[in-house]
């Protein structure tokens, strides 16, 4: 027995001796991050190693105000990713309901070009969707451009239509003898039940809006109608540029996520797996 | 269950709506210019105009050997760090399992253009932290952006560390879905921990490895937001550059929307070409 648990014990052991440093390798560029931000340029440009925080965090969101509107790049990100989350959430849970819940003709084909997407590239519809936005619909830099496209999303449809079929049955059935429309029966008897998920769902699509680059990058370049990640790229290269002030952007973007992510992580966690744990 | 399609359809109605404009008619439309010459107005017919210059292309092939060459590094190594991690972070034996689970899965929430800003500074030759660390320990210090390997090697090192947590979220859900009276039989007739990883967990495991591991494969082949903004437009010398990176210049600065098609149709086809073995790893033995 002894002999046991000393070997647990020993086991104990090498794991977090193994993990912690694992682990600090991992917040290093975080930490990084947050440590740059603080420093002004020149202590960033001088031979010795800094890895503690310094005062200069405000000077640096002014640097970068200074060399783009940053401040009005993160208000149309924030406006484009709620507006963006509300709307997705509304078609996936809309369609993950039919899907789930309904027997019509054509199903096998709806799910199969469902699942078919997962795998495809992004490339293959880029050109095509740029052209259209910008060209035939005119488009392009506005708040249309940056919401709509990407309102089709795979993952989170076969999500909701798991989170669908996995509800009693008799609850809406109930419902209907009651004679609720079914349309009613989405809105106030499956979503309500739906929560929990709808929240998981909301997070991982809030944040993909948020973090987005290609797409804004490739239809809203015009200085005012950029997105926040855009805004910081066009700064990424430039020689006369504030790194402080990149870094304090940097900072913007992530560490807002991060108390998101501390607090909700069990629905962040769920949004992910739910990709593939069937 | 008696057929509903008038119902169904009005639920699906706005999202197939979205499906058919902004993907379904692109799928078709990147197939269609890619046989045509897109620089000329208008557009004409000319099918083997771009698939001919594309099989010439030695900026093609540099871009292709680049992708597959950061493909065959990087998915493996990412893909066995966020087994160990998921494993690990299982372990019953574990302590302040809420910082170690902080620690690898914050990157999942950092988006592409800030830490590729943190990695190119943290990188930089004269006043990165990495040299500075290589310094103080006696080490040279390594020009990583102006040569091809150790340029390789920083998009790899960044891609991993932003993607393996979130690999390993998706294994950690796996693992917790293998029944636990399966370790305590195993326990019982004094199977090793070792033992049970290989011959309980992996072959459990295996459909989701090989997800992750497919997801992984095409989310790299992709590759753009790295070699873009850490090693400069994929320098240096074209040395980084990728599939991506090629397609944004042919397509959008070069605006030559045929030639840009068939980058993407290539990388279409290396897509389902992966898709079919992941099928053909997967399938239910008879």
């Amino acid at each position: 027995m002894s002999s046991r648990s000393s070997s647990k014990l020993g086991r104990s052991i090498a794991l977090h001796l193994f993990l912690t440093p694992l682990a600090l390798i991992w917040l290093f560029p975080l930490w990084m991050m947050v440590i740059f931000s603080t420093m002004p340029d020149r202590g960033i440009f001088s031979p010795s190693i800094e890895l503690l925080p310094h005062g200069s965090f405000l000077d640096n969101v002014n640097n970068l105000q200074r060399d783009t509107n940053f401040i009005g790049a993160i208000g149309i990100s924030v406006s484009v990713a709620v507006t963006y989350t509300f709307l997705s959430v509304l078609l996936t849970s809309m369609a993950g309901w039919a899907l789930a819940r309904y027997q019509f003709f054509g199903k096998g084909v709806v799910v199969a070009i469902i699942l078919g997407t997962i795998t495809l590239p992004y490339a293959v519809v880029l050109i095509p969707q740029f052209i259209m936005v910008a060209r035939d619909f005119k488009l392009a830099n506005t708040w249309v451009a940056l919401i709509v496209p990407p309102l089709f999303n795979s993952l989170g449809v076969l999500f909701m239509r798991q989170s669908f079929s996995m509800m009693p049955g008799d609850l809406f059935d109930a419902a209907r003898v009651e004679g609720v429309k079914e349309w009613r029966i989405f809105l106030f008897v499956a979503l309500p039940l739906a929560r929990p998920m709808l929240a998981a769902l909301a997070i991982i699509l809030f944040l993909a809006s948020w973090n987005n680059y290609l797409w804004p990058l490739l239809i809203n370049s015009k200085p005012g109608a950029m997105t926040a990640p855009v805004a910081l790229g066009t700064l990424i290269g430039l020689t006369k540029v504030s790194w402080g002030g990149i870094m304090a952007g940097a900072v913007m973007l992530t560490v807002p996520m991060l108390v998101v992510f501390v607090l909700l992580q069990r629905h962040f966690v769920a949004g992910i797996a739910a990709g593939a744990i069937k | 269950m008696r057929y509903q399609n008038a119902t169904a359809y009005r639920f699906l109605a706005p999202y197939l709506l979205i499906f058919s404009i902004f993907w379904l008619w692109p799928i078709i439309g990147s197939f269609l210019i890619s046989f045509q010459a897109t620089r000329t107005v208008p557009w004409r017919f000319a099918p083997t105009f771009n698939w001919g210059r594309l099989i010439g292309d030695p900026a093609f092939f540099n871009a292709l050997k680049n992708t597959l060459l950061i493909l065959v590094i990087q998915v493996p190594v990412m893909i066995t760090l966020a087994i160990v991690m998921a494993v690990l972070l299982n372990s019953p034996l574990l302590k302040a399992r809420g910082l170690f689970r902080f620690a690898f899965f914050a990157p999942v929430v950092v988006g592409e253009v800030a830490y590729s800003a943190v990695f190119r500074l943290m990188f930089n030759l004269d006043y990165g932290i990495i040299n500075k660390l290589l310094n103080s320990v006696g080490l040279p210090r390594i020009d990583w952006f102006s040569n091809v390997t150790p340029a390789m090697a920083v998009i790899i090192i960044a891609v991993t560390w932003r993607w393996a947590g979130y690999n390993a979220i998706i294994l950690l859900a796996g693992l917790q879905s293998i029944p636990q009276d399966v370790y305590e039989a195993a326990t019982l007739d004094r199977v090793s921990k070792l033992k049970q990883f290989f011959y309980i967990t992996l072959p459990l495991l295996k459909p989701i490895i090989v997800f992750c591991a497919v997801l992984s494969i095409i989310g790299t082949m992709q590759l753009f937001t790295e070699p873009f903004l850490i090693t400069e437009r994929g320098g240096p010398g074209g040395g980084t550059e990728t599939l991506g990176l090629l397609l944004y210049r042919q397509g959008f600065r070069s605006l030559n929307f045929g030639y840009a098609s068939a980058i993407a149709y290539t990388m279409a086809g290396l897509a389902i070409a992966i898709s079919l073995v992941q099928l053909w790893l997967t399938r239910d033995p008879k």
